[in-house]
């Protein structure tokens, strides 16, 4: 799967994108949130707030119960400022 | 309809915009224009904006469809500036054609609402001796809530 974060998630985790290797137990996008909550340092800054945070699966809004898929994008970011 | 979409670095001239606009559809009878500017209060000196290229274009498509889906709308042009912008200067364009004010009034400000609720944008500000990333607004939603009740 390519993560990819941005605004402030960008900045705590200290990267723009990465490859992760979608284990058995990852399931939805809250799996994969927890899963780089529980890496600790910047990511447990970035996922320690879930609420603030909001998801994109293959380019489109996605809940956190969203299902993942081996080969998705997906993304992490705070709510939009656009505009 | 026509949705001409762009995400730059680099001005635009809403003249120019509304008259290619209009070229695509000459026998519309309204265009309406909503201009954002970066506006400078609280000390505020400049806006970086950031985007997720790809998503956005593909978003903005989504609520454009959208708008067209509602209303009788010929062609809409969106332009939304990314990069450091400094106060006064140009974020955002949304031009709607239609035949009638009604609808162009109408998709004009459905267009901005959804805008700022759904396209991955990002703001960050700039003061004298700070930066810190903007907070999305409980108002942005409420204003783009009140297109799903009628």
């Amino acid at each position: 799967m390519k993560i990819l974060y941005f605004a402030w998630v960008r900045q705590k985790v200290g990267r723009g994108e990465e490859t992760v290797e979608r284990t058995a137990g990852l399931r939805t996008v809250g799996d994969l949130a927890a899963q780089l909550h529980a890496r600790g340092g910047g990511y447990a800054d970035a996922f320690g707030d879930m609420s603030r945070l909001r998801a994109a699966v293959n380019q489109a809004h996605a809940a956190f119960d969203a299902a993942i898929a081996d080969d998705d994008e997906i993304a992490f970011f705070p709510p939009v400022t656009g505009g | 309809m026509n949705a001409n979409i762009h995400i730059q670095v680099e001005d635009f001239d809403v003249s120019e915009e509304i008259d290619a606009l209009t070229a695509e559809a000459p026998r519309i009878g309204a265009v309406a224009t909503f201009t954002g500017y970066v506006r400078g209060d609280d000390g505020l000196t400049a806006l970086t904006l950031e985007h997720y290229p790809g998503m956005t274009e593909g978003e903005i498509a989504r609520i454009a469809a959208e708008a067209a889906s509602r209303w009788s709308v010929a062609g809409v042009t969106i332009i939304h500036r990314i990069g450091r912008l400094e106060v006064g200067q140009r974020i955002v364009l949304v031009a709607v054609a239609a035949s009638h004010r009604g609808a162009a009034f109408a998709a004009c400000e459905f267009l901005m609402d959804y805008l700022k609720t759904r396209a991955p944008f990002w703001k960050m500000e700039e003061r004298e001796n700070e930066t810190g990333w903007v907070e999305a607004k409980a108002s942005d939603d409420a204003a783009a809530g009140r297109w799903r009740e009628n």
